[in-house]
């Protein structure tokens, strides 16, 4: 490592150099998009929002299972998207919690009031398909009586909700085209979308034992029936289609993937004796028609009826991942098991960007006063240390927006400690080296001396370090404490990356001011002359 | 040379006298938890005047309905901004509850800004104690296995590992005791980033252990000839500037957050604080000379009085 120092130096300012400007807020120099892919996420407690922690509370007799959570988890998450936040996350914690994180969500009481709310599952009837995405109106009510405005975002705890409003939904900003697709335009489109294979839905081959007739021929002209049935939609007050209920979540008895008859993976679903009464009938006189599943009057899959369903079916035509997707909306729909609110935390932009520039001040200060200490302290070597310092806090701080971390006031805390840490590395090396200094042996001889001896203190603590953080880790994801993760994250690689600072960093900036002849004569610089002659007269001198 | 062995029975005496009072108001008062552990709800407010006084607040919230508030309300700052830290039993964000405490505090004190509310339901507080437990102890028992493996090729490395445990515990129970006072003197409370506080200091703690046991490691193999309580002496004094150089370190970061930081992250900063000095002191003059108080059978001693006379004699290695 010590041979070509020149190489490693500029390797070492190549690093510092992209590393300082990964590390620079703004966006200039935007090469490749790098810089504003590398985004600096704030954590809630910086940038304000809202984190809330749901616990699914089921009825007796109900079971909360890892697909019903997903489903909860899948439905919580297209509504939070709806919500217009800028990086929401929704994720699953433990067996029955999700943990929602909204920052910079201008309206937490709106937020919350969306989450609670219990998803609410229908399979509605429709001449032809229905976009995936878009909002409807069924028979059981628009999406206000969800507490959707008409375009599929919640409605404001401020605003009054206005019933209906037209304009928003010619505006639907979900990118789907507007809800209500009339019955002559949906033929058409219906026929061009089933000859890319529209999901179909049968009856079940398994369940009722009568084979849909018409399996191969999915293809169908839907033309036919569609004249002969009555219209399947009326319409609002103000011209949007209403569509049919057929049965709701709580008509569903199961739902599972299973295996078709061409060996493809489908969606099987059982249903209540109640469900499969209107269900039977609906489906017998609107074969060729489109049963759509909607999760809180959001369409989100649409498959042809082949054939009467009574009390099970299969829905085919869906790839492997829309097929778990589509179970696990049915199940967790089934059940529509409340949520429970059980801990929120709220921070509002104020307080996050007075926590900011604290910290920043107090970083600023903390590394002043190191920097001071070491250069009085170590001198020549100290200011090494400190140059490394400079590199190590530039690495560091980019490899936080590369991995994308996010940064928590405890983060913060957890950089600025290993900050502490990075030095002690270098505290040990220069003792070392002032003990090989000691001996009598050159300034070439104390530096690598002084590297070799200290790398296994150097190591070995700094494993301690490494299964504290671990175990941090795992305590935040258990808790769902995320101040904790992004703390021993945060650490972790500060800790890390400390050792490489040492060890690299240092000893090269050192072998390279060696290389000045008159530097390297000069004690003083490395406060080396007022060192007593420890080692001889220490042995044996103390025993008590 | 400082005589830094012979001297064990004094820094135990101060280890003793520093972690005594703290223990005697951990088990008289406990520690005051937050909400993360007991449930609850904390809002925080900024009103843009200077005349919010606790007992008005409390009065509010009492007449509101909430069950025993507590109110804690800054000084103004410069722009005659106050801010008032209320404790609740329970108020959920969106709740009517909270609309109406809302609109109380607003007809009282005219509009305010919600710096942040957070709030706990009682069984996450429970899970969070009981995380935070195993998660200590997870740490000390990973810890302890690393330190078998790293100092496998010395003589009795379980010792090792035990003494770097009793210095660990040493500094946890003096930020646990020092809490407890707090807690009672100043009402700081102890949150889940309180226990971050802890398992990182327990780390900090072993590192710097770490270091010396690792130079009494390298001594011994040395200087086969030199007693262990002379190694472990010499080993101390090599590594006395290091330690306190870079305890020092860290103490000027931490104090500029403590000082200069977040307000938010103030106790966890405090915690850190007192667990790295504490952490330095155990590693010199705890977890070595434990080592040497092995060595000499004191320990031992101690606990088995009875076979004193056998147990001296095989220990006087």
């Amino acid at each position: 490592m010590r041979i070509r120092p020149w190489y490693t130096f500029v390797a070492i300012l190549v690093l510092f150099v992209l590393a300082l400007w990964i590390a620079l807020p703004g966006t200039a120099l935007d090469v490749g998009g790098i810089k504003t892919k590398t985004n600096l996420k704030l954590g809630l407690d910086l940038e304000g929002g809202l984190h809330a922690v749901l616990q699914a509370r089921p009825a007796p007799g109900q079971r909360v299972d890892g697909d019903v959570l997903s489903g909860l988890r899948d439905t919580i998450e297209r509504r939070v998207n709806a919500l217009g936040v800028s990086e929401p996350s929704v994720q699953t914690q433990g067996s029955d919690k999700i943990v929602v994180e909204l920052p910079g969500v201008q309206d937490p009481q709106a937020a919350v009031n969306v989450l609670k709310q219990t998803a609410l599952l229908e399979l509605v009837g429709s001449q032809g398909p229905l976009p995936e995405g878009s909002i409807v109106t069924t028979s059981l009510g628009g999406p206000q009586s969800v507490g959707l405005n008409p375009d599929g975002s919640p409605i404001s705890s401020n605003a009054t909700p206005s019933a209906g409003n037209p304009a928003v939904v010619g505006t639907a900003g979900a990118g789907s085209s507007a809800a209500g697709v009339p019955s002559v335009v949906a033929t058409d489109t219906g026929a061009a979308v089933t000859a890319n294979g529209t999901p179909a839905v049968s009856a079940s081959t398994v369940g009722a034992g009568t084979p849909a007739p018409d399996v191969t021929g999915a293809v169908g002209t839907p033309n036919a029936t569609a004249a002969a049935s009555p219209p399947a939609a009326t319409t609002t007050a103000d011209g949007q289609p209403i569509y049919q209920t057929i049965v709701q979540g709580k008509d569903l008895a199961d739902a599972f993937p299973q295996t078709g008859q061409t060996g493809n993976l489908v969606v099987g679903f059982k249903l209540t004796d109640a469900g499969a009464n209107a269900f039977g009938d609906y489906t017998g006189s609107h074969t060729g028609q489109y049963l759509n599943v909607v999760v809180d009057k959001r369409v989100i899959n649409s498959a042809r009826i082949n054939s009467r369903i009574d009390q099970s079916g299969i829905i085919e035509g869906l790839d492997r991942l829309a097929v778990n997707d589509l179970v696990v909306q049915l199940k967790s729909g089934r059940l529509a098991v409340p949520l429970d609110l059980i801990q929120t935390q709220t921070v509002g932009p104020t307080l996050g960007q007075d926590s900011i520039n604290k910290s920043l001040i107090a970083g600023l200060l903390g590394l002043a006063a190191v920097a001071f200490f070491m250069i009085a302290f170590y001198r020549l070597p100290g200011l090494i240390a400190v140059l490394a310092l400079i590199v190590y806090s530039a690495v560091t701080f980019a490899l936080f927006k590369l991995f994308g971390i996010v940064l928590t006031l405890a983060g913060i805390a957890g950089f600025i400690l290993s900050i502490g840490m990075a030095v002690d590395a270098n505290v040990l090396i220069f003792a070392r080296m002032k003990e090989e200094l000691r001996a009598g042996r050159g300034l070439r001889a104390a530096i690598d001396g002084g590297f070799e001896h200290a790398w296994p203190s150097i190591r070995d603590s700094n494993v301690s370090t490494t299964i504290t953080c671990l175990i941090l880790y795992v305590f935040g994801g258990i808790t769902g404490t995320s101040v904790v993760r992004g703390f021993s994250l945060t650490l972790l690689i500060g800790v890390l990356v400390s050792m490489f600072s040492a060890i690299v960093v240092t000893r090269t900036f050192m072998s390279l001011l060696l290389q000045a002849r008159g530097l390297a004569r000069n004690k003083w610089l490395f406060n080396a002359e007022s060192l007593t002659t420890v080692p001889t007269a220490a042995r044996g001198a103390t025993g008590d | 040379m400082f005589s830094l062995v012979q001297r064990r029975k004094l820094w135990y005496l101060i280890s003793v006298a520093l972690i005594l009072p703290g223990l005697i108001a951990l088990a008289v008062f406990g520690l005051r938890l937050g909400i993360d552990f007991t449930g609850g709800t904390l809002w925080e407010l900024q009103f843009p005047r200077n005349d919010v006084t606790v007992l008005d607040m409390r009065q509010l919230l009492v007449d509101q309905g909430q069950d025993d508030p507590q109110v804690q309300v800054t000084t103004p700052d410069s722009s005659g901004k106050q801010n008032a830290l209320i404790r609740l039993k329970s108020l959920q964000e969106g709740s009517t509850e909270k609309a109406k405490l809302s609109q109380a505090i607003t007809a009282k004190y005219g509009p305010y800004t919600e710096l942040r509310l957070e709030s706990v339901g009682p069984t996450v507080g429970e899970a969070v104690s009981r995380n935070s437990l195993f998660a200590v102890l997870a740490a000390s028992v990973g810890i302890l296995l690393y330190l078998a493996y790293a100092f496998r090729k010395v003589r009795r490395p379980f010792l090792y590992g035990a003494c770097a445990i009793v210095a660990m515990l040493h500094d946890v129970l003096v930020v646990l005791g020092l809490f407890a006072i707090f807690g009672k003197l100043f009402n700081i409370e102890a949150d889940a980033l309180f226990v971050t506080a802890l398992l990182t200091v327990i780390g900090f703690s072993v590192h710097d252990t770490i270091v010396v046991f690792d130079r009494i490691r390298e001594n011994q193999l040395r200087r086969p000839a030199m007693a262990f309580s002379d190694v472990v002496n010499y080993s101390l004094n090599q590594t006395l500037v290091r330690s306190i150089n870079t305890s020092l370190t860290v103490v000027f970061t931490l104090t500029a957050l403590l000082l200069f930081g977040g307000a938010t992250i103030r106790t966890f900063v405090l915690a850190l604080l007192i667990g790295v000095i504490s952490g330095t002191y155990s590693s010199i003059f705890n977890a070595s000379q434990l080592l040497v108080s092995w060595d000499r059978g004191e320990i031992q001693r101690l606990a088995f009085w009875r076979r004193r006379s056998g147990v001296a004699a095989a220990a006087g290695d």
